[in-house]
């Protein structure tokens, strides 16, 4: 063979790899399927994804319609979901209630599901305007998890503590907690574990209408009621455990099971997946305390957790259809009996199987005057993961400094809602 | 450089076939170079000077993206000065304690086979598994260290204690180093002709002599190369303290604020392209400054 024939073929060859590739990208993908609607799942964890699989399943049997799900991990979905909404989404999608899923309704890459809604009922008002933009519904509610105070209630009896109602008693516990050794749990390295206290103190100092203005960019974060939050939340970093920025949840989670700390402040379903089986029922909760009675324990911050019709979903109205059955009592009890760390969210959905947890968070989201998302759930996400997780990591390394950290916030917050949305 | 054809008789003739191969052949590297490596860059000078959320429309904005990242970006110096001390870091302490791992095994120590295999080890590993080794030694509540140290009441935070993170992540992502460079300058050593070493005992150069002025020299091409994936080893460094708590807390590099900004729900893709405007402004100084120094000294030996 020559040397030039051997280039020759080269060159046809390099043709050959690249040519398929070019045309196969002016292809078009399989239109939408009449019976298959698909789902985009951030269920990767096995509970959950084994919990939706027997709803979709029942889905099945019920109308005999195909519902495929594509899984990806929860941190890779949140993070692409940008680039996924704009691409091919599936049909139906799940995501956060709130600002969150808000912020996609304002640049039109949600369906509206305002019909759908129409036939809802067992959702309250609270719940429905957490899934409303612009007075239109775009999101159906699925499960919720409070957050509050949580704690093993063997230790509380052995130790005589009492579940305390009022700041005052709290930071009592708190310090006799840290002198008996086991001090009050925390963890920040995941960046959002300690969004949850700060909402908790703001929620209780300032009430949830400030929360909200705040978290709208409406309210400046160097005002003085904000400074207060870091004032009073610094009266409780001395009886946390060490250590808080090279912590996990799940650290914090296992520190509680194995009675090394003696209280934490995190979501439902978190310290849960940190106790083995048979020693779940000791796990109790209390509501986090009043500080200005004003505003007593008004609010309660549950993420709500639900499912969207992607704005360019191929089959609207199989999507619709699943998304009707999803707001049912029944589709909820379902996915529960799979996974006993949420709670349901429509009061029709059956609670005779509920653990005594579960049992008690409905109490307190049906005593709750308002309920709150969560501080990345109820702001704009740039503003979320780029300033406030570095912000609040910052106060917990040097908690002196509140002055300085809050203008920080104020100037940076300033530069990212003055962007142009849309 | 000046290419010197063997001259044939008569003027050398390209044929229409010639011109079509060349072209094909140089045009598609071409092709690719300008629509893989420049377009992007350009682009993403071109971004830096808007604001973009990734769905609605691009705003000009000037060069307020880069008032913002010098003004009101707290991670933004830290991470400048994180990645100047991984360059240090790697350039002063990891390279040379390589080529010192190569000499010492060079010189046929015993069990030369065995220690090279063990420090060369840690290469096949990608630096995102380091960085899960890394938290399994350094964890606060349950890592190695700590148990072996026996300190339950008051641990050493190791990770999240931003004065000292960054030092253990540059010392696990040095356990990776070192080992890439032992294994370049021990291929450069054992190609050094033995005589140049035998010239210069016998002109009375003593050891240390030797090794700086004869073989360190003669290493230069393995120098050059060393070199260079030092800065980009420095520079592209990511994956390891992403693995550990996402870049944040005393581990920001420009590399993370870059994905933090432009991959995510955040959607800052301007602010986020000028931090990537920044970093390739950096990589290319450093790597044109260091291949020209080497370049033009080995012009002048």
């Amino acid at each position: 063979m020559s040397r030039r024939s051997l280039l020759r073929g080269a060159a046809a060859g390099a043709c050959m790899v690249t040519l398929p590739a070019l045309l196969s990208a002016c292809g078009h993908g399989p239109g939408g399927n009449r019976n298959q609607v698909t789902v985009g799942s951030n269920a990767s964890d096995a509970v959950p994804r084994k919990a939706y699989a027997a709803a979709f399943e029942a889905y099945r049997k019920q109308t005999g319609k195909q519902v495929k799900v594509n899984t990806k991990d929860h941190n890779d979905f949140q993070e692409n979901i940008n680039r996924y909404l704009q691409g091919t989404p599936d049909d139906v999608f799940m995501w956060f209630a709130g600002y969150r899923m808000q912020y996609f309704a304002q640049k039109g890459l949600l369906t509206e599901i305002s019909d759908v809604w129409a036939s809802f009922s067992g959702f309250s008002d609270a719940i429905k305007e957490q899934s409303s933009y612009d007075g239109k519904q775009y999101f159906v509610p699925y499960y919720y998890y409070p957050w509050a105070v949580f704690h093993r209630r063997s230790l509380f009896q052995q130790r005589g503590y009492q579940q305390p109602r009022t700041w005052d008693q709290f930071i009592a516990l708190a310090k006799r907690m840290h002198k008996d050794g086991t001090p009050v749990a925390f963890c920040d390295k995941d960046g959002w574990p300690a969004m949850g206290t700060f909402d908790y103190i703001n929620l209780r100092l300032n009430g949830y209408d400030f929360h909200k203005a705040l978290m709208a960019g409406e309210e400046a974060w160097n005002d003085n009621r904000v400074k207060k939050v870091f004032d009073t939340w610094r009266e409780l970093m001395p009886y946390y455990q060490k250590g808080a920025l090279g912590r996990t949840w799940e650290e914090a989670g296992q520190s509680l099971q194995q009675r090394r700390t003696g209280m934490v402040v995190l979501g439902m379903q978190h310290p849960g997946t940190q106790f083995p089986d048979d020693e779940r029922d000791d796990i109790d909760f209390f509501a986090f305390p009043e500080i200005d009675p004003s505003h007593g324990q008004d609010a309660v911050e549950a993420p709500v957790d639900g499912f969207l019709a992607a704005g360019k979903a191929k089959n609207i109205d199989g999507a619709k259809e699943l998304l009707k059955w999803l707001g049912t009592p029944e589709a909820e009890d379902i996915y529960l009996r799979h996974d006993p760390g949420n709670v349901a969210v429509n009061s029709g959905a059956d609670t005779s199987g509920y653990s005594a947890l579960q049992k008690k968070s409905v109490e307190l989201v049906a005593g709750a005057k308002q309920i709150s998302q969560f501080l990345d759930r109820d702001t704009r996400p740039d503003f979320a993961s780029t300033v406030m997780i570095q912000a609040l990591q910052d106060f917990i390394r040097d908690p002196k400094d509140v002055d300085g950290l809050c203008n920080r916030i104020e100037r940076q917050k300033k530069t990212i809602f003055s962007q142009p949305v849309g | 450089m000046a290419l010197t054809f063997p001259r044939r008789a008569g003027r050398r003739r390209f044929t229409r076939r010639d011109l079509v191969v060349l072209g094909v052949l140089l045009g598609i590297p071409v092709l690719l170079d300008i629509t893989v490596v420049w377009g992007p860059a350009l682009a993403s000078i071109g971004l830096s000077f808007t604001a973009w959320d990734g769905i609605g429309d691009i705003h000009w904005v000037g060069g307020d993206n880069y008032g913002n990242l010098v003004d009101n970006y707290p991670p933004f110096w830290p991470a400048v000065r994180n990645n100047v001390l991984w360059l240090l870091f790697l350039g002063l302490i990891a390279t040379p304690f390589g080529l010192f791992l190569a000499v010492l095994i060079d010189r046929g120590i015993r069990f030369s086979r065995f220690y090279q295999s063990v420090f060369y080890m840690p290469v096949v590993l990608s630096l995102a598994v380091v960085g899960f080794i890394a938290q399994l030694v350094l964890g606060t509540d349950q890592g190695a260290l700590n148990t072996l140290l026996g300190n339950r009441d008051d641990p050493v935070d190791w990770l999240g204690d931003s004065r000292l993170n960054i030092w253990m992540m540059m010392i696990a992502a040095s356990w990776r180093h070192v080992g890439y460079v032992m294994i370049l300058y021990l291929a450069g050593l054992k190609s050094v002709d033995p005589a140049l070493k035998e010239a210069a005992a016998i002109d009375g150069a003593g050891e240390r002599q030797t090794f700086f002025r004869v073989v360190l020299p003669t290493l230069r091409p393995v120098n050059v190369i060393v070199g260079v994936i030092t800065v980009i080893e420095a520079l592209r460094a990511f994956d390891i303290v992403y693995a550990v708590n996402k870049g944040r807390n005393g581990l920001e590099l420009l590399s993370v604020l870059i994905t933090d900004n432009i991959i995510g729900e955040a959607g800052r893709i301007g602010f986020g392209s000028a931090i990537a405007v920044v970093l390739l402004v950096v990589s290319l100084g450093s790597i044109v400054t260091f291949l020209v120094q080497e370049l033009r000294g080995a012009r002048e030996t």
